[in-house]
């Protein structure tokens, strides 16, 4: 910057290298300007101390009243977690069964071109839209009830399983598929023995998590009409019948934890 | 398919053992039965089937012209609304996952108890949609905007947390001793020990619920938690397809934005 | 190259094209257009006995292997096996025609997570169906010859165990036997000894050379190991810069055609 006399230039430049800790500009300025934004979209969504005041005193009553759970209603609840438990399970199923043929499609270290392109297309439109977006469309298309939310989360599946699985393909060891190809294996042989068992026990975790995610959002689409617990939920929370909707959250979460260790077991004897 | 014996190799399969092999056969037995029982049960009504081909048509029908009048009105401002409420949840949400992260990871707090309690507050968060989230804090705070970002941050606690914690704990043990050897105070253990190991994946983490978090708060205002979501809203119930089909696009444009931001600050600084 | 004494280049002899069981015309590869990896090689292979394929690294040995079976598309040539040209097959017929192309690889290239016994019956996969071959009904035959061939190379005891578990030699050996279970008439073996200890290479060019004889199918060998080269083929075929600069038997092959060859002297000090 000042290069003026040719003496000053090497003692500037020996005190800057000596500074333990330069000065990242960038990075204050960034921060700077995060704090900036930060401020002005509070101001903009009118979060106020005041609100937030109010909020609390809300928040108490509002706890008071969740307690004790209601489960007096447990034929109703009962018949809402069934149904999104069969939503998650039909719809991890279906997902599987679409994701495994498109995501070897997408794959590009086996595939040629023109075929990749349309499948990575249709896993990109796949995760586009949030599940409960879906799930309206899918409303209007087949009707209230559970159905739709079986289609609305198989497209979630086929979105995030597709992406998951065609990545662990590209991933494999080309050289085991060159061996099984030069003893003249026919496609569909060379991608059983020589794809399948590289990729089987990574399949077998993205599928578990998937299973995951599909019974939380299961919980979920009913609020918009496409079966499951959600709807329960919704119609109870409009009510106000706060202490039945304690008694739904509580099955939920104890549905969903039950669900994670069961995946976990399963991932353990797989040895993922 | 590896675990499938075959005639050609009968003889038995010796890297599992017979438990194993039970343990395996019980979980594909549990999954086809789980299907079989689900597909057999689920209600679905046929005549709904029947219809969908005509319901789609009708549907795309008067999707078509899409409303791009009605972006300025009526998308725009709640568009932007989301936006905010995606980033200060996920501030909020980092602000409070980072103790209990902090708490959950073993390394860090060789406590047995309060690393299950602080678990136990990750997985509650996780378990509970942002859309259950929302309709509890619509009750607290009413609708609007608060309650949104109030869902977003306290459901982002659960995947941020866990994720951190699990980043806490990869970390490595030496350069923490060599910190705690020369009697530094925690909090400088934790900002100049574990801060730096952390702080690439710290990132790659908010980046990536931010992402999602961007999708969740389309949604949001569905049950009046403020967005987009209740201009969706509201349209849907006046069967305003046209206006429908403008906001989905604005949502699908947002998101794509999303992705390209995260991936090139993810390239910049990662 | 042009130093070298003519009689030492028997590449082209026309009465050798009729008898031949695989010769290669003119074959030539570019990877990036216009620079020739192979500049138009013109070999016969007998129907019997080892061929052993030496020459620098980057030299095209491993390229003109790998575009016999077509693992590498070649890019102008012919490579006529059995009196088809391989390089003009349809997929279709190139699959059938590779079934009768056993290859070894340098790194082995085991399915890792499989068993040693469904790595050897991969030989099999160009001929039973993949329905089959999925719920592993392989013929009861092509079993009992799996289990002959893995007690040939010395693994009967291992028919069960996991690929990943063997160790370098007992992977190449496992190797030969994917191979040869395919009955092939022609075997390519693409730098076998190369990832082997000097002992366990020694093993596993005379095992292939052993079952190149007991079941009559010829082998071309690409090796790095000059001294293997001389041991144990009847032929040596030298290259460099893509071109094959002799083609001899071993004993004729003296330290000034290893100089052409190889460049330079000082690495024979």
């Amino acid at each position: 910057m000042t290069r003026g006399g040719p003496l000053s230039l090497p003692r500037e430049t020996a005190a800057a290298a000596r500074l333990a800790f330069p000065p990242n500009w960038w990075a204050r300025a960034a921060w700077l300007a995060f704090a900036v934004y930060f401020v002005y979209a509070a101001a903009q969504l009118e979060f106020t101390p005041a609100r937030f005041a109010a909020g609390l005193e809300h928040g108490a009553k509002f706890v008071s009243r969740l307690f004790p759970p209601d489960f007096h209603r447990w034929a109703l609840l009962l018949k809402g977690m069934v149904e999104s438990l069969q939503i998650a399970v039909v719809a991890s199923a279906l997902g599987v069964a679409l994701s495994l043929p498109l995501s070897l499609m997408a794959a590009r270290n086996l595939m040629p071109a023109w075929l990749t392109w349309p499948a990575r297309l249709v896993m990109i439109f796949c995760r586009s839209f949030h599940p409960v977006i879906v799930a309206i469309l899918f409303v209007k298309a087949v009707g209230f009830g559970a159905l739709a939310g079986i289609l609305a989360l198989t497209v979630a599946s086929v979105g995030f399983l597709g992406k998951l699985m065609t990545e662990a393909i590209e991933e494999i060891s080309l050289k085991q598929v060159e061996a099984v190809r030069a003893s003249g294996a026919p496609f569909m042989s060379v991608v059983m023995f020589a794809v399948v068992p590289q990729v089987f026990g990574r399949f077998v975790g993205f599928v578990a998590y998937e299973t995951d995610a599909n019974l939380r959002n299961s919980t979920m689409v009913g609020i918009v009409g496409a079966g499951g617990i959600g709807g329960t939920l919704f119609a109870a929370f409009q009510r106000f019948d706060y202490d039945f909707v304690c008694a739904i959250v509580l099955t939920i979460i104890a549905l969903i934890m039950l669900g994670e260790v069961l995946t976990m077991r399963i991932k353990r004897i797989f040895r993922v | 398919m590896s675990g499938a014996p075959g005639l050609a190799i009968a003889r038995e399969w010796q890297r599992f053992t017979p438990g194993e092999r039970l343990a395996r056969f019980v979980v594909y037995l549990g999954v086809v039965a789980a299907i079989v029982a689900s597909i057999q049960t689920v209600e679905v009504i046929p005549e709904f089937i029947a219809d969908a081909p005509e319901q789609i048509g009708d549907m795309l029908r008067r999707m078509w012209p899409i409303a791009w009048g009605f972006y300025p009105e009526g998308v725009q401002a709640p568009l932007l609304e989301s936006l905010h409420i995606a980033t200060l949840g996920t501030v909020a949400a980092v602000l409070m996952a980072v103790p209990v992260a902090f708490l959950a990871a073993r390394n860090v707090t060789p406590h047995a108890g309060l690393n299950y309690f602080a678990k136990l507050i990750l997985v509650s968060a996780r378990s509970v949609n942002t859309l259950i989230w929302a309709l509890f804090f619509v009750a607290v705070f009413g609708p609007g905007a608060l309650a949104g970002t109030m869902a977003i941050a306290f459901h982002s606690i659960g995947f941020t947390g866990k994720l951190l914690s699990e980043a806490l704990e990869e970390s490595n043990r030496g350069t923490i001793e060599a910190l705690q050897a020369t009697g530094a105070p925690w909090l400088s253990v934790a900002i100049k020990g574990y801060w730096p190991q952390v702080k690439p994946a710290f990132w790659a983490i908010v980046l990536f619920r931010w992402d999602i978090n961007v999708r969740e708060s389309a949604v949001l205002g569905l049950v009046g938690a403020g967005g987009v979501g209740m201009a969706l809203d509201t349209a849907l119930n006046l069967f305003q397809w046209d206006r429908v089909a403008m906001i989905l696009v604005a949502i699908l444009g947002v998101v794509i934005a999303a992705e390209i931001v995260v991936t090139g600050i993810r390239r910049r600084i990662l | 190259m042009s130093s070298l004494p003519a009689a030492a280049v028997e590449a082209s002899r026309p009465d050798a094209a009729a008898t031949a069981a695989l010769s290669v015309r003119g074959l030539v590869k570019e990877y990036v257009p216009g620079r020739q990896v192979l500049a138009g090689i013109t070999l016969d292979f007998a129907p019997r006995g080892m061929t052993a394929v030496i020459g620098p690294s980057g030299t095209g040995k491993s390229t003109l292997i790998r575009c016999i079976n077509r693992l590498v598309e070649p890019t102008a040539g012919e490579i006529v096996f059995e009196g088809r040209d391989l390089a003009r097959l349809g997929k279709r017929e190139l699959r059938a025609a590779r079934r009768h192309i056993g290859m070894v690889f340098q790194e082995y290239n085991l399915v890792e997570r499989l068993t040693v016994m469904e790595n050897v019956l991969c030989g099999r996969l160009g001929y039973v169906s993949p329905a089959k071959a999925w719920l592993r009904r392989f013929p009861a035959r092509d079993v009992a010859r799996a289990f002959e061939l893995l007690d040939t190379v010395g693994l009967g005891a291992f028919a069960q165990a996991r690929a990943d578990s063997l160790s370098g030699g007992q992977r190449q050996r496992v190797g030969i036997a994917r191979a040869v279970m395919q009955q092939p008439r022609l075997l390519l073996a693409d730098e076998p000894t190369s990832s082997l200890d000097p002992k366990t290479s020694v093993e596993i060019m005379a095992l292939m050379q052993a079952l190149s004889e007991t079941h009559g199918f010829p082998v071309i060998v690409n090796i790095h190991n000059v001294e293997l080269a001389r041991r144990f083929a009847g032929r040596i075929v030298g290259m460099t810069g893509g071109r094959v600069v002799y083609d001899g038997p071993p004993e004729r092959l003296d330290e000034t055609i290893l100089k052409t060859i190889y460049g330079g002297e000082d690495w024979l000090e």
